[in-house]
């Protein structure tokens, strides 16, 4: 029985180790690279997943003061926040009137909607272009937070829709017959209660406007206004040199931080889903 | 206090015909249960009545002033919902707080009048709790601080014991009751279940089919049922209803005794009734039987005390009968009542 038992916290654990290690490894490399010397790095005899010479920031130092990046950096989270203000200013309305004021056509059309996000960006970004030149926007940031949102705005009214669906209407109709109005109703009851779809939305829209790259290295070219998911492979692979150690650590940067804060936000993400939404019987 | 008074309600969705032009006026400071098995109507008129749903045609009165145009918000109704409806991201205390915010009342006052309700209900020690937390019983309570706390001119209740066990259900019906003879304030109360409809109201209206039956007192209702629908909803067990050509005969089932049990000078009438089972219930017996002859072996329930029940002979066929002026007449077609028919 104690034998057993042993065996299956050692199994546990080993699998719970394999599959952190699969999950860190990317990670780890970059980050290992990132303070790599060019001499290490370059050298074929050495284990590139240990520090064979003194780690150095030199290539930090390069990032930030002989390239692009903090311009990169500052585009990006500002096409960012400014893209999920947009959406949830659309969305969040959007979703709660197709969810409750439209009657059964408003519910039925969230396939519809959800059926626009499924259109790829491939066959939209030359058409998109042109709209973006006839605004004037071609090579500015604004093209970039003008597009954005015919993805996330589709995508976030879609999954808040069934956010706001899952709130039993009798909630909301208490809180009507004890006195709120429907826009009272909205901000003090089925917003607090729909947080953690909100939450997701604002992952979703912020990754999103981070991690695309076609509309990004399309729409612009000039290099003081691109993001770093267009910025970063064309400023540091030049012709065919990479500098692999800025490359980390520009990754890293972003990345590791954005990890962080959805690890957080997911936990919260889980609370927000605990409140207990009680079942509406209907006569 | 107040009255309520309903006036042609009507209410269409699509083709469905869910009300049928209710008309209704409440007593002030009445206690009204409104019954009828699901799907009658009785929630949508409800909901007309708080303003929640918007009739097809009718109107809504409170205290003689009209308001069918104004939103629910605008009605002083206090609703209490079958599922409670209570706010799962407020404490008990911001739930019971809430229609007051609504109002603007200030914080001092909203404090004393939170600690009035509770009181009431003697729930002063859920007040920092999250409804998630609570149990169906102390969820009820606070449903029904949360309605009286603004002191609303009515009270509408939709079925507010259906999700509570059986134990609990007759200790909060009695509180249910009391908490409306302390306020005073006039109610309306939903339920399918015709024993609460009558334990609890001063009158009770029957709805079928999107149309209202008849209102009356419990007794009358069970006395002088105006349809068979009534008659058969109403008692447990049921009026036995017994077609006979253009009429049907009902009597309650505590009517009919067997002919050795009733003084012979009685002006009764009579039924062959063979007696297929009893059945013992505690203070009385059950006999389940078919009535013979004309009434085509229809099934007929006889409720008899102790001192009956020796006088019945199970499966035989033996005298029943019925005093007179306990016979109730219904048209078969219409099912309504109508004048004594020979027997």
């Amino acid at each position: 029985m104690r034998t057993g038992q042993t065996l299956r916290m050692i199994g546990f654990y080993a699998a719970l180790l394999l599959f952190c290690g699969f999950a860190i490894f990317p990670a780890a490399w970059m980050l290992i690279t990132a303070f790599k010397r060019n001499a290490d790095l370059y050298d074929p005899a050495n284990n590139p997943f240990l520090f064979n010479a003194p780690p150095t920031l030199s290539h930090i130092g390069f990032l930030f003061t002989e390239t692009n990046y903090p311009v990169f950096l500052w585009n990006s989270l500002f096409i960012g926040v400014i893209v999920v203000a947009i959406t949830l200013v659309l969305a969040v309305p959007a979703a709660y009137s197709l969810a409750r004021l439209m009657g059964h056509w408003g519910e039925h059309s969230s396939i519809a909607i959800f059926l626009v996000y499924l259109i790829p960006p491939t066959l939209l970004f030359i058409p998109l272009y042109e709209v973006v030149t006839l605004l004037g926007l071609a090579n500015t940031v604004w093209s970039l937070i003008l597009v954005y949102p015919t993805i996330t705005v589709p995508f976030c009214t879609w999954l808040l829709l069934s956010f706001f669906r899952s709130i039993p209407r009798e909630i909301e109709e208490a809180a009507l017959t004890d006195g709120w109005s429907r826009v009272g109703v909205f901000f003090r009851v089925a917003l607090p209660l729909a947080v953690p779809g909100i939450t997701t939305c604002i992952v979703f829209a912020f990754a999103l406007s981070l991690s695309d790259y076609i509309y990004a290295a399309v729409f612009v070219s000039a290099t003081t206004s691109r993001t770093v998911s267009a910025g970063v492979p064309t400023e540091l692979i030049r012709g065919d040199i990479y500098y692999w150690q800025a490359l980390m650590a520009a990754t890293a940067i972003v990345g590791l931080p954005l990890a962080v804060v959805y690890g957080l936000l997911f936990d919260w993400l889980v609370k927000g889903f605990q409140v207990e939404l009680p079942r509406s019987p209907r006569a | 206090m107040a009255v309520l008074e309903v006036r042609g309600l009507t209410k269409h969705f699509g083709d469905f015909k869910a009300l049928k032009g209710i008309d209704l006026t409440t007593q002030e400071g009445e206690f009204l249960t409104i019954v009828g098995p699901s799907g009658c109507g009785k929630t949508t008129l409800m909901r007309s009545i708080a303003g929640l749903e918007k009739p097809t045609a009718g109107d809504v009165l409170l205290n003689g002033r009209l308001i069918t145009p104004l939103p629910p918000r605008a009605r002083n109704i206090a609703m209490v919902f079958q599922s409670y409806a209570l706010y799962p991201h407020m404490s008990v205390a911001d739930n019971i707080a809430f229609p007051l915010k609504a109002r603007g009342v200030a914080r001092a006052e909203q404090e004393r009048l939170i600690r009035w309700a509770t009181g009431i209900l003697g729930i002063e020690a859920l007040l920092h709790r999250r409804p998630a937390r609570l149990s169906g019983g102390e969820k009820q309570k606070v449903a029904l601080a949360r309605a009286i706390v603004r002191k609303p001119s009515l009270f509408i209740f939709d079925e507010p014991l259906s999700s509570l066990d059986a134990q609990v259900r007759a200790l909060a019906r009695a509180e249910l009751r009391q908490l409306h003879d302390r306020t005073g304030v006039t109610t309306v109360y939903v339920t399918h279940d015709q024993v609460e409809a009558v334990g609890l109201g001063d009158r009770v209206a029957v709805m079928q089919a999107g149309a209202l039956c008849q209102i009356g007192s419990p007794q009358e209702l069970y006395r002088e049922p105006a349809n068979t629908f009534v008659a058969g909803f109403i008692g447990t067990p049921p009026m036995n209803l017994l077609e006979r050509g253009a009429t049907i005969v009902g009597f309650r089932p505590e009517h009919l005794m067997p002919r050795a049990a009733v003084p012979e000078s009685e002006d009764v009438a009579t039924f062959q009734v063979h007696v297929a089972r009893i059945e013992f219930l505690g203070s009385e017996w059950l006999a389940y039987g078919s009535a013979d002859g004309e009434f085509r072996n229809a099934k007929v329930l006889c409720k008899l005390r102790q001192e009956a029940i020796s006088k019945v002979k199970v499966g035989e066929v033996q005298e029943f009968v019925v005093s007179r002026s306990l016979l109730r007449f219904f048209d078969t077609k219409t099912g309504m009542h109508t004048a004594a028919a020979p027997i």
